[in-house]
């Protein structure tokens, strides 16, 4: 390891807290979102529980309805929102372009405290009573009826959403102006790209549903009404500025871990990425989609047939992209030199499981089907598979596959393969027969339902239990390697980005001579300082001409 | 030390430090257009299903008092831009007049704002249990403030809306919500630019903007001109409905 890097340059908790080191920052998110991915697991395992039996003897209604509701706030905007973008982006595209740090380094820290106080806020609804509208906030029940702490809950996610804002702003301003010579837009890694959609639609997203909470809050402290029945105003508008956002939003979630997956194919295969320009291209068109499906969530509100069939047809769309890279993946996998390394096999957990919960999307997407399984175990099944098997998984495999990057050292492979597997089966149990009970029609949220249901349910928190096992493993050994782990040296994998040819863990400015571009991105063949044995012209696919 | 205009670590050239800081500004500005996209949405929605409630809502503002912040604000684009224009001109002795200018004029701004919210207090105009739209006209001597010939035309004016809207006065109250909403965040927009503005007086009473060196002076009068430019749209949405006779 070399003598003097990020994490030895200067000591003491105030070289941490006030840090502009976008690497010291990557790690301060890295522990906030760890923390709140276990407190939204804790409310999970409390669902899981309550649901072993039909009547549910663990919770009461009340507590049911909160535990719902902050796994879902806990989970979607501390830690989904921000886990790969903060973590890994914030760690890694600076390294990725061969920039010293990012645009804004200081913006980049106070996002990372708008985060700290956001979450204060929203902690602080969690230990005074919860929260128990869902985490949607549907009005009026959010603004008039509910006796749970709305108002702080509120507060404290508006307050986040502008560390999202911030992250975002910060990202595109850095692919614009930050890249180092020779590093044109099309020899970006797709991490890079995914980012860059990633941010847009965060830069486009967050601030509407800032204002429609922002618009829900002040119905509730100020008694104004913007929605409230009682005043003419209208429920259902609320729903669509809110879904305007939290549509978009999902793909702030999946993007990013698209991005990883795009750069653990490549390496694990030991070839350039199948259609690396439709990859980047796929990303930015899921971003511009997306933002055109929101009433997908609303088809059961009465709205007008012929604008749900139009937001059917275009949800069918939005599939196009994420298909184009699903192919193009396994395409880069055919008569690639494949090895099954920890990241490879989240990448294959990737791909599996969200090509499950993209399929599913469709059927949601469809005008009859969603009717039949709307508000039903099947959606939650559906956007599990797309969170936890999607983001979760592209999530853990990036931490593995940067891991030595960020430490220096290597975590103990086997135990991690283990965590691989145990993580995959946990997960397929606990939400497949959720598909199964969602389609023969239990409904989502209930703290109760009837006998015949009861198998499933075993079999779901069984699952869980194992998933649980699946997240604390990594969570134990990756903090243990950190401190023990072996060496990893430069380039362990090896793989051709930026962020490799920097030591490991890299020095605070990242590169000690700023890098000169000359590859294109992934190209194994004419890279003969990988030390592979490769040949040097491309075997399948051919590198075609870049600007 | 940035603060005599040198780099900052991760650039490597003045002008990259320049076209990120603007950028970064553009890009701020685009989420602010979303961010008050959404309420003006709602507000446009609402108008457009209860136009005769938001017609009589707008009737109860003073289009005196709306009108002068209006005149106050273009003219603090005014002094906010040749701040800028000093800046990039090497004039130093002219910025932090012309900060002073704008900020002044942002608080008369203030001011008026405040005579305007004292009012609806008063007039029984915020959304609630109390809120009562034809309160000036049945208690005119509550209301000094409105002539009676103004009152005399809000009382006819007042009964046509009623016919066509009997639930006017909760209807109302949502034109009322809009109106604080969407006030309210422009105000705070406001003061957020008014400390901004004071830590650029700061800094050009300390020298510090020059020719080659001023992207702050820049890009908070961008934020300046934006936070006008939500007034410009806000003046014709909330007083001007319906005020054509």
């Amino acid at each position: 390891m070399p003598k003097k890097h990020y994490l030895n340059a200067t000591y003491g908790i105030r070289s941490w807290l006030l840090t502009t080191d976008h690497k010291r920052i990557a790690l301060l998110y890295l522990i906030s979102v760890t923390f709140f991915f276990f407190i939204g697991g804790f409310f999970a395992m409390m669902i899981r529980l309550h649901l072993l039996t039909p009547n549910g003897y663990l919770l009461s209604a009340d507590t049911y309805n909160r535990m719902f509701t902050m796994h879902g706030v806990a989970m979607i905007f501390f830690f989904l929102i921000p886990s790969i973008p903060a973590v890994m982006g914030n760690f890694l595209i600076p390294l990725m372009i061969g920039a010293k740090d990012l645009a804004f380094p200081k913006i980049n820290l106070l996002s990372w405290y708008v985060y700290v106080v956001g979450a204060a806020f929203t902690l602080y609804s969690m230990v005074t009573g919860g929260l128990d509208t869902g985490w949607t906030f549907y009005t009026p029940l959010s603004t008039v009826y509910s006796n749970s702490a709305v108002a702080p809950a509120v507060i404290g996610i508006f307050i986040t959403g502008f560390s999202s804002i911030l992250t975002g702003l910060n990202f595109l301003v850095t692919i614009h102006t930050m890249r180092a010579p020779g590093m044109t837009w099309f020899r970006m890694p797709l991490f890079v790209w995914a980012h860059y959609a990633t941010s847009v639609v965060m830069i486009l997203g967050t601030p509407v549903v800032a204002i429609t909470l922002a618009l829900a809050g002040m119905e509730r402290l100020f008694g104004l009404g913007f929605f409230n029945p009682a005043m003419g105003g209208d429920p259902i508008l609320f729903q669509h500025l809110f879904w305007f956002y939290s549509h978009p939003a999902v793909y702030i979630m999946i993007l990013p871990a698209m991005g990883v997956i795009s750069e653990l194919i490549p390496t694990f295969a030991r070839k350039q990425l199948f259609g690396y320009h439709f990859v980047a291209a796929a990303s930015l068109a899921i971003a511009v989609i997306g933002f055109l499906v929101w009433t997908h969530h609303m088809f059961l509100t009465g709205q007008s047939t012929y604008a749900a069939l139009a937001f059917s047809f275009l949800t069918f769309l939005v599939a196009i992209p994420s298909a184009v890279k699903t192919f193009n993946w396994t395409a880069t996998l055919f008569g690639g030199s494949i090895s099954f390394d920890t990241p490879m096999l989240y990448a294959f957990g990737f791909l599996g499981l969200f090509l499950i919960g993209g399929l599913t999307g469709l059927f949601l997407g469809c005008l009859g089907t969603d009717i039949h399984v709307h508000d039903t175990y099947f959606v939650v099944a559906h956007f599990h598979y797309i969170m936890v098997g999607g983001a979760i998984m592209g999530y853990l495999g990036g931490l593995h596959f940067w891991w030595p990057k960020i430490t220096g050292r290597m975590y103990p492979e086997w135990l991690a393969r283990g965590a691989a597997v145990v993580l995959f089966v946990g997960f397929n149990l606990t939400f497949f027969p959720q598909f199964l009970i969602g389609y023969l029609g239990m409904p989502r949220r209930y703290h109760v339902y009837p006998p015949e249901f009861q198998v499933y349910n075993v079999m779901s928190t069984m699952g869980a239990s194992i998933l649980a096992i699946g997240y604390l493993l990594p969570m134990t050994y990756l903090a243990w390697s950190a401190f023990y782990g072996k060496v990893a040296g430069d380039n362990p994998w090896p793989a051709t980005g930026l962020e490799w040819k920097t030591p490991s863990p890299p020095p605070t400015e990242n590169f000690e001579v700023t890098p000169v571009v000359t590859w294109e991105a992934y190209d194994f063949h004419n890279r003969p300082d990988l030390g592979l044995d490769v040949p040097s012209h491309p075997a399948v696919a051919p590198t075609h001409g870049h600007d | 030390m940035h603060r005599t205009g040198s780099l900052y670590g991760q650039f490597k050239t003045l002008e990259q430090q320049k076209d990120s800081a603007s950028l970064g500004m553009w890009i701020f500005l685009v989420t602010e257009v979303m961010f008050f996209g959404g309420i003006m949405l709602a507000y446009t929605i609402n108008r457009h299903t209860y136009f005769h409630a938001f017609a009589m809502g707008s009737n109860t503002l003073s289009l005196q008092l709306g009108g002068f912040n209006t005149v106050v604000l273009l003219a603090s684009s005014f002094t906010m831009a040749m701040a800028v224009w000093s800046a990039q001109s090497g004039k130093k002795r002219l910025i932090p007049i012309f900060l002073t200018l704008t900020i002044a004029l942002g608080f008369i701004f203030f001011g008026v704002k405040y005579i305007e919210y004292a009012q609806k207090f008063h007039h029984h105009l915020i959304p609630g249990r109390s809120f009562d739209i034809t309160y000036c006209v049945n208690n005119a001597e509550k209301c000094e403030d409105i002539s009676a010939k103004d009152m005399d035309i809000e009382r006819e004016e007042i009964a046509k809306a009623q016919a066509a809207d009997p639930d006017l006065n909760s209807h109302a109250q949502l034109y009322y919500s809009a109106y604080f909403g969407m006030t309210g965040l422009h105000a705070l927009h406001m003061v957020i630019g008014a400390g901004l503005l004071l830590w650029l007086l700061h800094g050009s009473l300390a020298g510090r903007f020059t020719p080659e060196w001023n992207t702050p002076v820049d890009i908070v009068g961008l934020y300046w001109h934006f936070v006008d430019i939500v007034w410009i749209f806000l003046f014709p949405l909330l007083y001007l409905i319906d005020r054509h006779k």
